[in-house]
């Protein structure tokens, strides 16, 4: 499909003499039919082959995935973790405490999370925390401390759509007649809260993470883009302005498989929640 | 459609989103951004285009009361400017959105069945895709412009839309109204529009608020990878995009298209977090 | 009457014989509307051992007054304003959140009225049965499983031995109730606390929770609170009876005083306006007639025995052969009428009656073709029905009409009553001009006791009966000849109830109408039918006249649907002649 857009990977700002062009496509087999091309793919992909990449001249589309991929996921996973170890507990604080400061608090700081987009978040947390305050290096993915300020960046949009999604999934649960048969049998309210609420309560935070895995994704690229952070975003990205194909079709599969395998994941976890649904699938 | 003729339950939500000072205040600053995008380009003595090499980067003054950038243009111009394109895409997508979203809601809802089930199968599937893979391949491939950057935002924004219409259509299917109507050998069009429509209009207002920001940060997102509105035109997202780049030399670049952004988002979704309370029908029930 | 101490030999440890003594009780609601005074003044005790009935419609407070007893209402918007209610020595009302958890589960126990919602879907049935035990520190965990599942058993919770991972959803709702019973009874409390246990039940099934729970709470010399709407259950197993309207006690008396000798009009009209299957007046009595005195005419209508329908004179209007409605689920289609077959004469009432899921509902809809009919026929005025032709569906359509159950969610919300009154007429080309249709619905809104000051209004501005009048004067738009009455009582209180029931009976009367009855309570179906058919699982299992299938019952189905009704719904003249406890 990309195939047909205008231009080529070869028709770069600067003018490559005809005869290298020529060599260079026959190289890539783009001199053949389209057809014949994309069969071909289908044939290498079969075998894993992702083909090689038209821009980084000797890398494999899979070798360069398996360099990038390692670097976005930790990106990803703290993100992540950054999103539920904040988003959850100030959600049950804010539904428990419901109409007081420890609601309006919170809420108004994750309306301005949500507000705040990482492309402003991020060069704001740059400005404070490496120019002022030299506390982390601005950019580039080299240790640990690099770690901190993306993945907070990322991860504090996610957190404060998920402290949302728990207030009101536990606002929901709370108000539930089993929540008042529990308080009935004279449970504490911790217990009530950890052993009857929750489970329902969060329903909805797992049902989000599907989506959230596609905005993680989606994210990176722009997180990688401002932080100048080697990974597979930024290549996707890049390889998509190039006119790379075989980089932006093999991204793009890499990216598809990778979203169903964690949708899976997601309705195993819905699965261990909730018994129903353990029995319909 | 209208708040005039749908009943006192409109009125009513309308009475109880004036008790909400936060929603108020959003209206009153969505208001006023939209005057000055509107009329600031005009206001303004300078064009958004406008290069002056002589007088860049300069901080925000009597001339240029919110500076000037890299090549001279004036920035409350640009702003200004670049708030009418992200406004505008956000309603024009929005609009895109509701059209295919709402009538593939209330198509799927009120077919029901098998049609019903594989529908709403599509719609998860294209749910679990991060959807900048797909805005993306589309600009790489169609190029970027103006049209088809709302009709593609709007094409992948409508999916919640469609979940929340069919979630409310299959609801109001069931209840006895509607039962009534076909009892009483109404047609479907009459029954989906004069029946159903209506009472599912408070959510959608909600929605459709909400979908505004949703898809200003989208498109700022686009623009802020490059792939969005190019340059010399402006709007939010490319401006800050250039504000961080040289966030060093002019803070103000980053600054202004910033909180002029960002206030927007927040409005917006108070007012929808507002406009939600006020219709929720859990609350006008007795 | 003495209330003596039931045994205590077999209870295995000693507890606190607790001693429930509410006084002047007020709780209010705080709400944007204003305050409501749900609770104004209550008193009432519960002495050890003994069972009260707490009887009220919608509205009345009884279920307030419950909630308060554990502090389970939700504050804010409750308070409770004054008063007092003393458990065993102390008030309760002094106590804090934490105090009121010891007592909680452990010294009272409750039971709520909806077994669907009210055990944790989460949670296994077993695990949430042992969690009082638990909470208390009254047994390990081990321990308190075993108990749990023995107390199951007891309540015929069978499943659980071989089940014992069995989740909610796995169970019915009698069974679920049974298990809430349990639960509330595992750690063998002082008092009992019922709010609407049955209500959300079939009446088989609650005939057999009620005997549970009342042979259970006897054994165990549990006192309990037994809040209902429904007099002639409270009636099968209180010994003393609380009558509560508008947030106050209005009469309180021994079980069988109340009905033999009932003081208060309230609790007159109460007893009265419950059609009974012996009884058959014309009109029922309601609350209205015993708050204010009622005129010699209605009076007459009261004592008058309806007459009986000549029947074999009666021309069929509309004949079911052999009808058979599937729906497809997850797990295939589920056959909801399978066979059914029955003949409806014109002038005359049929009466359908059925548990819940016997597929009655499902059969009136599909009368109507609101519900895709597999096969069989259905004839009307001898000839079958054809919707394919336009002229042919408005005529069907105008004829036939229906009226449902819930009369909120009857009438689309964002219509004044005006509109929805003439577009049926507007659809169906009734009537030359506007004036004239407007006319029509003015009179229509007059047969059916409201007037022309409601037509501007939207329908969240009238009660639930005005609701159903306005139903009603809807399916009249068209002048139909046939109109299906689908559980259109169930939701009301008695005593509005019979005001409906009035209203469809006059207006049977006036406009020579043909009703297909469809109802879960026999009493009202016996008061309203000439002829009825009993529908389980899809089937008709016995087809009737009323009289003849109330006295001499040909099914066994029939039999044990009649014999779970409370004695006292059955007769007028209800004698409580049970020993005292």
């Amino acid at each position: 499909m990309t195939r047909y857009a205008p231009g080529g990977p070869f028709d770069a700002e600067k003018a490559i003499p005809q005869e290298i062009k020529v060599k260079l496509e026959s190289h890539f087999g783009l001199d053949r039919p389209l057809f014949d091309q994309y069969l071909l793919y289908l044939k290498n992909l079969l075998r894993g082959d992702l083909g090689p990449s038209f821009k980084y001249s000797g890398w494999e589309v899979s070798e360069l995935i398996a360099t990038a991929f390692p670097v976005s996921l930790t990106l990803g996973v703290l993100s992540l973790g950054i999103a539920l170890f904040i988003g959850i507990p100030a959600g049950i604080m804010a539904a428990l405490r419901k109409n007081t400061w420890l609601d309006y608090l919170p809420m108004s700081l994750s309306m301005a999370g949500i507000c705040l987009p990482t492309f402003v978040l991020g060069p704001l947390l740059i400005y404070i925390f490496s120019t002022q305050l030299g506390l982390f290096p601005p950019l580039g993915w080299y240790g640990p401390s690099d770690w901190f300020l993306p993945s907070f960046t990322l991860g504090l949009f996610y957190a404060a759509y998920v402290a949302r999604l728990t207030r009101a999934g536990m606002l929901e649960t709370l108000q539930q007649d089993y929540v008042r048969t529990a308080r009935a049998k004279g449970a504490t309210p911790w217990r009530v809260v950890t052993r009857h609420a929750l489970r329902g309560g969060l329903l909805p935070v797992v049902t989000y993470l599907g989506p959230a895995f596609a905005g993680l994704v989606s994210g990176s690229f722009v997180i990688e883009s401002i932080f100048f952070i080697p990974g597979l975003g930024k290549f996707f990205v890049t390889a998509a302005f190039n006119r790379d194909y075989t980089m932006v079709l093999g991204t793009v599969l890499f990216y598809a498989s990778l979203i169903i395998l964690l949708n899976l994941l997601v309705d195993l976890l819905q699965a261990w929640i909730d018994p129903k649904a353990r029995q319909t699938r | 459609m209208s708040l005039e003729t749908s009943s006192s339950l409109g009125r009513d939500a309308w009475l109880r989103l004036r008790a909400n000072r936060m929603s108020m205040i959003s209206l009153f600053i969505l208001i006023g951004i939209a005057f000055v995008s509107i009329f600031g380009p005009a206001l303004s003595s300078y064009d958004y285009d406008q290069q002056n090499l002589d007088r860049v980067f300069e901080s925000p003054g009597k001339d240029h009361i919110f500076g000037t950038d890299n090549l001279g243009r004036d920035l409350f111009a640009r702003t200004t400017y670049g708030g009418r394109i992200s406004l505008a895409v956000g309603l024009l997508a929005t609009v895109v959105s509701l059209v295919i979203g709402v009538s593939y809601g209330m198509f799927s809802g009120y077919i029901g069945g098998r049609i019903d089930t594989w529908m709403m199968r599509a719609v998860d599937v294209l749910y679990a895709l991060p959807f900048t893979i797909f805005v993306i391949l589309l600009m790489v491939l169609f190029g970027r412009n103006f049209l088809l950057l709302f009709i593609a935002i709007g094409a992948v924004e409508w999916l919640t839309m469609a979940r929340i219409t069919r979630a409310q259509t299959m609801n109001l299917k069931k209840s006895e109204f509607i039962e009534a109507a076909r009892a009483l050998g109404y047609s479907h069009g009459r029954i989906l529009f004069r029946h159903l429509l209506p009472n599912l209009i408070g959510p959608i207002i909600v929605y459709a608020t909400l979908t505004v920001p949703a898809v200003m940060l989208l498109e700022a997102v686009l623009s802020f990878l490059g792939l969005g509105i190019q340059a010399p035109m402006s709007s939010w997202g490319s401006l800050i995009k250039e504000g961080a780049e040289k966030m060093d030399a002019a803070p103000w670049l980053l600054l202004f298209p910033g909180i002029f952004f960002c206030l927007s988002l927040f409005a917006l979704n108070f007012l929808g977090d507002g406009l939600r309370d006020a219709l929720d029908p859990k609350s006008s029930k007795d | 009457m003495v209330f003596e101490m039931p045994s205590i030999q077999n209870r295995p440890r000693t507890k606190i014989m607790g001693n429930l003594d509410i006084q002047n009780l007020k709780v209010s609601f705080h709400t944007r509307e204003g305050i409501i005074h749900a609770v104004d003044g209550v008193d009432l005790s519960i002495k050890p051992g003994e069972i009260v009935g707490l009887v009220g419609e919608s509205g009345s407070g009884k279920s307030v007054t419950c909630n308060s007893v554990l502090k389970l209402l939700p504050v804010p918007p409750a308070r409770i304003e004054k008063g007092q209610i003393e458990w065993s020595g102390k008030d309760l009302i002094d106590h804090d959140e934490q105090n009121m958890q010891a007592i909680r589960g452990k010294e009272i126990s409750m039971i709520f009225q909806d077994p669907m919602s009210c055990l944790n879907p989460y949670l296994s049935v077993l695990e949430q049965v042992a969690e009082p035990l638990v909470i208390h520190g009254m047994a390990s965990l081990e321990d308190a499983r075993k108990q749990a599942s023995e107390m199951l058993v007891n309540v015929g919770v069978q499943r659980v031995v071989d089940h014992p991972h069995a989740y909610p959803h796995e169970f019915s709702g009698g069974m679920r109730q049974r298990a809430m019973i349990a639960m509330a009874l595992v750690t063998k409390p002082s008092l009992l606390l019922a709010d609407e246990p049955t209500t959300a039940l079939d009446v088989t099934v609650q005939a057999k929770v009620l005997s549970i729970l009342k042979t259970l709470c006897t054994d165990l010399g549990v006192s309990v609170l037994f809040v209902s709407h429904d007099l002639g259950l409270v009636a099968e197993l209180a010994d003393r009876v609380v009558v509560m309207y508008r947030g106050k006690v209005v009469e309180q008396n021994h079980t069988g005083s109340i009905f033999s000798n009932p003081q208060h009009p309230y609790v007159k009209a109460l007893i009265a306006c419950r059609p009974t299957l012996e009884s058959n007046p014309v009109r029922l009595p309601t609350v209205d007639d015993f708050m204010n005195p009622k005129t010699g005419k209605e009076e007459a209508l009261e004592k008058l025995v309806a007459p009986s329908l000549n029947l074999d004179s009666q021309e069929t209007l509309l004949q079911v052969e052999n009808l058979v409605v599937e729906f497809p689920t997850e797990d295939g289609p589920v056959r909801a009428v399978d066979g059914a077959s029955l003949m409806i004469r014109k002038g005359s009432t049929h009466g359908l009656v059925g548990e819940s899921g016997s597929g009655k509902t499902t059969l009136g809809r599909s009368i109507l073709h609101l519900a895709q009919l597999m096969s069989g026929s259905i004839l009307y005025q001898g000839k079958p029905i054809n919707l394919d032709h336009p002229d042919d569906r408005s005529k069907f359509r105008k004829s036939m009409q229906i009226i449902f159950q819930d009369p909120y969610a009857s009438l689309n919300p964002r219509l004044t009553i005006e509109q929805t009154l003439l577009e049926p007429m507007k659809v169906h080309g009734i009537g030359s001009s506007r004036k004239e249709r407007i006319e029509r619905v003015i009179n229509l809104l007059e047969e059916v006791g409201l007037g022309e000051e409601y037509l501007h209004r939207y329908p969240h501005e009238f009660s639930g009966g005005q609701r159903q009048r306005i139903c009603v004067a809807r399916a009249l738009t068209t002048e139909p000849e046939f109109i299906v009455c689908d559980e259109c009582v169930s939701a009301m209180d008695v005593s509005v109830q019979a005001q409906v029931l009035n209203l469809l009976r006059s207006l049977q009367a006036s406009r020579n109408l043909t009703y297909l009855f469809i109802s879960h309570d026999l009493g009202v179906v016996k008061f309203m039918s000439d002829e009825i058919s009993v529908m389980q699982n899809g089937k008709i299992v016995e087809n009737g006249l009323a009289d003849d299938l109330y006295r001499s019952p040909k099914s066994d189905y029939t039999r044990k649907l009649l014999n779970s009704i409370p004695l006292a719904n059955r007769s007028a003249n209800f004698q409580i002649n049970r020993p005292s406890v």
